[in-house]
């Protein structure tokens, strides 16, 4: 599903090399995390595949599917069935999140050559998937992620990934500023959308997200490549002892 | 600045040049003192020129100079036009010049209309208590000699008595139909106790428009304006609305402004009546040569009132915004609720928003503010929309429409708004890049 060979990455402003030489392979249906520590890459790496500004690619290649995401639009990559989920999902005042699900649904299948869904069946859809994420009426209607808190916002994620339906998942920390309760909320929405033809890369610190969405593999990201490769072990490993030893054992 | 008694021998020239030819207009018996004394006036204050700080950010001058800078006609206009779809009493002008073939009958419930060219008006005209009345307290503290002008020379103009709820919205069309056309018009509308009235105005209306509208809006009467101001790319406007609240009163007034090479709408308020409430609202859409200024100023004379400015402006290719907007708080105007928002959202490095809030405030229970931003379109905001899968030029359209949102929220009727939005939006997608 996910291709990265040799991905190298610097900021476009600064002479930073973040990424430096990143491989990785995430099989369709497979749900792979990636932890590692600050300044690691992790953030750039789903900026770059999902094609945010400020980064600039000087080698290697990254494919959804066989298709160059690279050289696509954000929008374009979407429409391939690409989705971030953001560590921190941005207000936008003034745009309904109707609307804009609305927009974005749409959209994408306008670019695939897919009949528009209509009002009533959009309505519909969204209603029931925003239910069993616990978002109310109110939510749907307010501006995207005006006002709400933080695990309102991520639970917000989820449901535009389940209206969406994407291939492959990227959540940035999606742990990050949850409760409890609300990390539950999240990974089972994640959990529901797990399916033979998706895939997910979980980015987070923590083991505690990974107890919740079961990972098959877990590499470690650091200094821009992946160190170490393994099972759900792996996270225990990291939660138990930091990342020292694992990083003495690479170097 | 205003009234100045010795005017320089340049400026005296101008207006020498701009009034040879022109003879005081005919109309109702009833109007000519107003006008007598508003020619008058005029040679007192002489016309705006460049050093007046109140035209500090935008050139008066094509707006005073004897012949309009031709505008060619608007051509390719092949949408419907603003507030087709509203029904209303409609009321065409062809380059200031009424058109009675295409306008409906003066005729609606609750409402009297007549006009200002109407000779046969008799020396009772209800206007007379209104009309150059409003406009002449309205040049104190600072002069509008276009206004004066206006009242002097306007050759026509709807008069507009509402004594009920009106059954419909007036609207007035204004066509452009020749390219060097120089069009004024003066609206006098007072809108009795407890009545209310919507009036709209849609066009460009002539190469050079310049409209006076005095409202009076009595004791718990109401009055929503909203005007839309033509798509051509050359024509020049000065417009003028001055109005007077009684108690109780409620005045909103929105103007759309798509294009137009020069803008100037001047917009004073005397609320003189206690808990009335004062709106004006704009959303300009310029790209490249544009210039558009708005001008406000709201007095405060009654105790516990609220106004409100709301002026959004999307500029791209070097077009200029301005706003100058001021509330003054006289003494004893307790309890006055003022605010004025002015916001530009630049699309690129070229445009430029100049604004000039001003709070004036000799009461001392008052809560008065202003908010005036310039910024481009939040780059997180708009990746994040296309991360979904949004288009970036249907992404940037939703965020200009977001950012204008607050000043349609002013619009009254939802239809109205609705048929406002949409005619920014066809705007907004002919532009995509």
């Amino acid at each position: 599903m996910l291709n990265i060979k040799g991905l190298k990455v610097k900021l476009e402003d600064e002479d930073k090399v973040i990424l430096k030489g990143l491989d990785l392979d995430v099989p369709a249906g497979a749900v792979h995390a990636i932890m590692g520590p600050n300044g690691s890459g992790k953030s750039t790496l789903s900026y770059v595949l999902s094609g945010r500004a400020g980064y600039e690619v000087t080698g290697g290649s990254a494919t959804l599917d066989g298709i160059d995401l690279l050289d696509m639009a954000p929008e374009d990559r979407a429409a391939a069935g690409l989705f971030l989920a953001f560590q921190y999902p941005v207000e936008i005042p003034g745009v309904g999140n109707m609307t804009f699900l609305r927009t974005a649904v749409n959209s994408q299948r306008k670019a695939r050559g897919e009949e528009e869904m209509s009002a009533t069946e959009f309505l519909k859809t969204i209603r029931a998937k925003a239910k069993t994420l616990k978002i109310n009426a109110d939510m749907l209607k307010r501006p995207v992620n005006v006002g709400f808190s933080g695990g309102e916002k991520k639970r917000n994620e989820i449901l535009q990934m389940a209206m969406l339906e994407p291939k492959m998942c990227i959540l940035d920390e999606t742990d990050s500023g949850l409760d409890v309760d609300a990390m539950k909320l999240v990974s089972e929405g994640v959990n529901a959308l797990r399916d033979e033809g998706r895939s997910f890369l979980v980015i987070t610190h923590y083991q505690r997200l990974l107890d919740h969405i079961k990972p098959d593999v877990v590499h470690i990201l650091a200094n821009g490549r992946i160190v170490k490769t393994g099972g759900p072990e792996l996270a225990l490993e990291v939660e138990n002892n930091g990342y020292a030893d694992i990083l003495a054992e690479v170097s | 600045m205003s009234g100045t008694p010795q005017k320089s021998n340049r400026s005296l020239a101008s207006l020498n040049a701009l009034l040879s030819g022109m003879e005081l207009p005919e109309s109702g018996p009833w109007a000519q003192a107003a006008r007598a004394d508003a020619l008058t006036r005029l040679n007192v204050v002489g016309l705006p020129a460049r050093r007046d700080e109140y035209w500090l950010f935008s050139r008066p001058d094509t707006l005073i100079q004897p012949e309009p800078v031709t505008a060619p006609l608007f051509k390719d206009a092949d949408d419907a036009a603003v507030f087709s779809d509203i029904d209303q009493l409609q009321l065409v002008f062809n380059d200031g010049v009424f058109d009675a073939d295409a306008s409906d009958d003066l005729a609606l419930a609750g409402v009297e209309i007549s006009r200002l060219a109407d000779v046969s008006a008799g020396d009772n005209h209800w206007a007379t208590g209104l009309y150059g009345v409003l406009e002449t307290n309205g040049q104190s503290p600072v002069s509008r000699p276009l206004a004066i002008l206006n009242t002097a020379f306007a050759p026509d103009g709807i008069l507009i008595r509402v004594t009920g709820k009106a059954g419909r919205p007036i609207g007035l069309k204004y066509n452009q139909v020749s390219e060097n056309s120089d069009a004024m018009l003066h609206h006098v509308v007072q809108v009795e106790a407890g009545a209310t009235l919507t009036l709209l105005e849609n066009g460009g209306g002539a190469a050079r428009l310049n409209t006076v509208l005095e409202v009076d809006v009595a004791d718990g009467a109401a009055f929503n304006h909203v005007r839309a101001q033509g798509r051509n790319h050359e024509r020049r406007a000065a417009t003028h609305i001055f109005a007077r609240l009684g108690a109780e009163s409620v005045f909103k007034s929105f103007t759309l402004t798509a294009n137009g090479a020069l803008t100037r709408n001047e917009c004073v308020v005397d609320v003189l009546g206690d808990n009335a409430i004062a709106h004006i609202a704009g959303a300009a859409v310029g790209d490249g040569d544009f210039h558009h200024d708005d001008t406000v100023f709201i007095t405060h004379d009654s105790l516990n009132c609220e106004s409100r400015q709301v002026f959004k402006k999307v500029l791209r290719n070097g077009a200029t915004g301005v706003f100058q907007g001021k509330i003054l708080v006289k003494p004893g105007a307790q309890k006055t609720d003022g605010y004025q928002k002015s916001q530009a959202l630049l699309l690129d490095g070229d445009s430029q928003f100049l604004a000039k809030p001003e709070l004036e405030i000799y009461a001392d229970d008052v809560a008065c503010s202003h908010g005036s931003t310039s910024g481009a379109i939040d780059d997180g905001a708009l990746f994040y929309l296309q991360s979904r899968g949004v288009p970036l030029g249907l992404a940037q359209d939703l965020m200009v429409l977001a950012f204008m949102a607050d000043a349609l929220q002013e619009i009254e009727d939802e239809d109205i708004a609705e048929d406002i939005r949409s005619h920014l939006e066809a705007w907004l997608v002919r532009r995509r890049d």
